[in-house]
């Protein structure tokens, strides 16, 4: 699966669209994610898991922010999410299954936000992208 | 035994009252075939599928669109008895049109997107959470009877 130029422009702009409501998106596309697929609650048995609560929040900005960073880096994926891919490999060690439920949840959170925006275009390129990083971080698993 | 709380089912019924079959279907199936562009395997017949732009016009896209989504009402009206609701679609899904029963899943899942877009704000997670069980209990009732 390659992104194209045009998939990278896309996204590029999808992104800055956004705003910066980087904590916001970050914490609604979790609790989505834990709402929908209440598996994915297994791996946060730490976590107050209440809507809104302050772990939320942190997490999200923080996946936000590692996808941010992922966008500014699309020609090197691989190197730009090299640390996290570790620490899903060796540390985390989250099934990959999961990567769909967060990626369903994510373009679900953006699509509420752009409506008609969300074009299939937009759509089928932030499909792809967030393929590609759950590729990445699947990367060192065995 | 699938279970729906009086919650679940209003939140489907708020949903449905407001969706255009013809319009929501034909965007579901069109985005399907261009974010999972694999799934053109099935539609040899449909003519020009060559670009977004083609296929969001494509007369049969539309006209199937609007075919499966009716069938996904024909699921609302029968939400405690889905696998006997699609017994005769998963056999024909299986034995004719041989169709892997993981497009189901990935439909079901741009159904969702396609909401999320229209409804915006009120596509709220509670909202999207019984969407999600409803479109993986309809996937699952048309692969019930694959062999």
């Amino acid at each position: 699966m390659v992104l194209t130029g045009e998939d990278k422009k896309l996204i590029q702009q999808t992104w800055a669209k956004l705003g910066g409501a980087d904590e916001e998106i970050g914490a609604e596309t979790l609790y989505r994610t834990f709402h929908s697929y209440p598996t994915t609650k297994t791996y946060f048995p730490h976590f107050d898991l209440s809507q809104g609560s302050d772990q939320i929040r942190g997490h999200g900005k923080k996946v936000v922010a590692a996808l941010g960073n992922a966008i500014k880096n699309l020609d090197n994926l691989s190197q730009a999410l090299s640390e996290l891919s570790n620490l899903h490999a060796y540390n985390l060690r989250v099934d990959p299954v999961n990567f769909k439920f967060l990626s369903q949840c994510l373009q679900v959170t953006l699509a509420t936000r752009l409506g008609k925006e969300y074009t299939p275009e937009v759509h089928s390129a932030v499909d792809k992208f967030l393929s590609a990083v759950a590729a990445v971080l699947a990367e060192k698993y065995r | 035994m699938v279970h729906w709380t009086a919650e679940e089912k209003q939140l489907i019924a708020n949903i449905w009252g407001k969706v255009s079959v013809e319009e929501c279907g034909a965007e579901a199936l069109a985005r399907l075939l261009i974010v999972y562009p694999w799934t053109q395997r099935f539609f040899d017949t449909f003519g020009n599928l060559s670009s977004p732009t083609a296929i969001i016009g494509n007369p049969k896209v539309r006209a199937h669109g609007k075919k499966v989504l009716t069938s996904f009402g024909e699921a609302i009206k029968n939400l405690d008895n889905l696998k006997s609701t699609y017994s005769k679609l998963s056999e024909l899904h299986c034995e004719k049109l041989h169709v892997d029963p993981e497009n189901f899943r990935l439909l079901g899942d741009i159904l969702v997107i396609v909401l999320a877009a229209h409804f915006g704000k009120d596509f709220t997670p509670a909202c999207q959470a019984t969407w999600q069980k409803l479109v993986g209990l309809v996937a699952h009732a048309l692969a019930h009877k694959y062999h």
